[in-house]
């Protein structure tokens, strides 16, 4: 029954909408206003019209609204989906809080989901502080040729996927890599230091993965500022801090938003990085959901995880936007 | 003086340690692949050798990732190009006050987990697909679910590259067109499209890397197939051989001769752009001069 309000629902809101705009239409009328159809032909736009519906609908908008009913519902073998015991119920996000089998308080899965929101944020201010003033350097500092220089020693690393990253990651961190190895050699240590238990490793795995992330909203935001305001405040004495703080940082604010926001976005929901360079004791939020698809096959509860993972991060987004006081529309270029 | 000096090599010497930090684990990456030892290891190094190379082309699993990551791309370049180009023209055109939810709607998508979205389209296809057995035989598979998923977000990013692009475009061109009487399917062949060009090159380029490189959408989408990163991780989270090195050292070769590509063709470009400028101000001197004689 739930299901089939997903299908309707999206439908409903297109009617509204349509019917707002013909009302709106028939209201303003204005003779020199030609529809979407009069506007770019007949065939051409219902193939757009096709192409973006197929998109919305069946990519994006029903998919998530699908989850979200599967994760009210509670777990059953496929012969039993429709009958009597498919009933709507929020076992699932109870489960979040309270193991159903002990009744216990569920601290593992709670302690995970701080664990990787704090983490998540901690890596965005780290990266925020390493991409500053690279950002900062090549929007108002080099020259042109240096720029492009560095733009390309940039984009070149990321053309290796995120998982031989880790890899590499791995090489040098792990108790028989380069850098234990080099630290045992020198004298400095007698045994490994361990990094990936530690979660040393995650932490740099997580920000090592987003760099360029955080340097190219940076840049495309610095690199519009006038130079003179900067010469002018330096004329007028301003310290070297204080043209950061009241000239270039209010100026770069939508793109430090959009930096920061997808950074966090996508360490908080990173697959690789934890798989690949925690410790065999991390248990990070992601991994949980993973393992419920593909280990308990417990999808409703794992849709429940991943509806609570996408709650904290819209709430994390609106928080930012909110703090930098601009709007989404900024924040995504 | 001395000062600038002092925050000038502090400058150069805070370059040098974010390149090192970038480019660090990746040059000790490509030594272990020319190392004989068997766990990837870059110091004491032992013997050059090419073995490593010869183990990843004959990596069945992984060259069949490579042929699926390969499809999964083009798929999704034919999906994402054409939806961000109706769509990036549907959003200049939409009903004014349904911009803003169709915006949102639009680029959630990027600013979604790809966990969630490879979980949402699993659970969604899982159903949709199993309405009929002959869907489900044929349609509920691995290839076509992750070309769904990816597309879902790498459509958004194309909508946004097309939209910057159709945002500079003059208007006044197409109406000229129209009142020299060329139809609406004319006006975007021949106008807007070639107009777009550049825009949707890169849309493609960008849709096609992004989809090659996913992971998080991906894993959950792929159900029993593999592609080359997938394939990847399963062998990272066994163990570690020197043939993913060797993996990683083509990727970055190839990466490195396309970026070297783009810089000679961007020079090259420049150095024409530059030239018609200087003969542009010739030919305007000239002008000049002959216009001074003519006066004397």
């Amino acid at each position: 029954m739930s299901r089939f309000v997903v299908f309707l629902l999206p439908l409903a809101v297109i009617a509204a909408f349509w019917l707002m705009s013909r009302q709106e239409a028939k209201l303003a009328h204005d003779p020199t206003h030609k529809s979407f159809f009069q506007r770019n032909g007949t065939v051409l736009s219902i193939v757009f019209i096709a192409l973006v519906t197929f998109w919305m609908l069946f990519l994006v908008v029903m998919p998530y609204l699908y989850m979200v009913q599967e994760s009210f519902h509670p777990r059953l073998p496929p012969m039993k989906r429709g009958g009597p015991e498919d009933f709507l119920t929020i076992q699932q996000y109870k489960s979040f809080f309270v193991e159903p089998s002990s009744g216990n308080w569920n601290t593992l899965h709670m302690r995970a989901f701080f664990f990787s929101i704090l983490t998540s944020v901690f890596v965005t201010a780290v990266n925020f502080a390493i991409c500053y003033p690279l950002a900062y350097y090549m929007a108002q500092a080099g020259t042109i040729q240096k720029v492009r220089l560095l733009m390309l020693c940039l984009i070149v690393p990321y053309w290796v996927n995120e998982i031989l990253r880790a890899f590499s990651l791995r090489l040098l961190l792990a108790s028989k890599g380069l850098i234990n190895q080099t630290l045992m050699g020198i004298g400095i240590i007698d045994t490994p230091i361990d990094f990936l238990g530690s979660n040393s490793g995650l932490y740099i795995g997580l920000s090592y993965a987003y760099l360029l992330i955080m340097v190219f909203p940076l840049y495309n935001a610095i690199e519009s500022l006038d130079k003179n305001q900067i010469e002018a405040a330096r004329d007028l004495g301003a310290p070297w801090w204080k043209i950061h703080r009241d000239v270039v940082i209010p100026y770069a604010k939508p793109g430090i938003a959009s930096g920061c926001t997808m950074v966090f976005m996508l360490s908080a929901g990173s697959l690789a990085a934890p798989q690949f360079l925690g410790g065999p004791s991390t248990l990070w939020f992601t991994s949980i959901v993973y393992d419920f698809f593909f280990q308990a096959f417990n999808w409703p509860r794992g849709a429940a995880y991943a509806f609570i993972l996408l709650t904290a991060c819209i709430i994390f987004v609106l928080a930012i936007l909110k703090l930098f006081k601009v709007s989404l529309g900024e924040t995504i270029r | 003086m001395n000062s600038r000096l002092i925050m000038r090599g502090m400058i150069g010497f805070y370059i040098f340690l974010f390149f090192a930090y970038l480019f660090g684990p990746l040059i000790v990456m490509s030594i272990t692949a020319f190392n004989t030892p068997g766990y990837p290891q870059a110091y004491p190094f032992e013997a050059f050798t090419l073995d490593w190379f010869v183990k990843l082309w004959n990596h069945r699993s992984m060259m069949d990732g490579i042929k699926n990551s390969i499809i999964i791309g083009l798929g999704v370049v034919a999906i994402s190009v054409p939806v961000g180009l109706a769509a990036a023209i549907m959003m200049g055109q939409i009903y004014h006050r349904a911009r803003s939810i169709f915006y949102l709607v639009t680029v959630s998508p990027v600013l979604t987990p790809g966990v969630i979205i490879g979980i949402s389209t699993v659970i969604f296809w899982k159903d949709v697909m199993g309405v009929t057995d002959f869907t489900k035989a044929y349609f509920y598979k691995g290839i076509i679910l992750a070309i769904f998923g990816q597309a879902s977000f790498v459509a958004a990013y194309c909508l946004l590259i097309i939209m910057a692009r159709l945002q500079r475009f003059d208007r006044s061109q197409e109406e000229a067109a129209l009142d020299l009487g060329a139809s609406f399917p004319q006006v975007f062949w021949h106008i807007l499209l070639p107009f777009l060009k550049p825009a949707l090159i890169s849309a493609a380029v960008i849709a096609f890397l992004s989809s090659f490189e996913n992971y998080n959408t991906t894993t959950f989408a792929i159900l029993a197939d593999k592609t080359l990163v997938t394939v990847l991780a399963g062998e990272v989270r066994q163990g570690t051989t020197p043939a993913l090195s060797a993996l990683a050292v083509v990727i970055i070769g190839l990466s490195l001769i396309g970026a070297i590509f783009y810089e000679v063709a961007k020079r090259r470009e420049e150095a024409a752009a530059q030239r018609m400028q200087e003969r542009a101000r010739l030919a305007e001197r000239s002008e000049v001069i002959g216009a001074n004689a003519e006066l004397a």
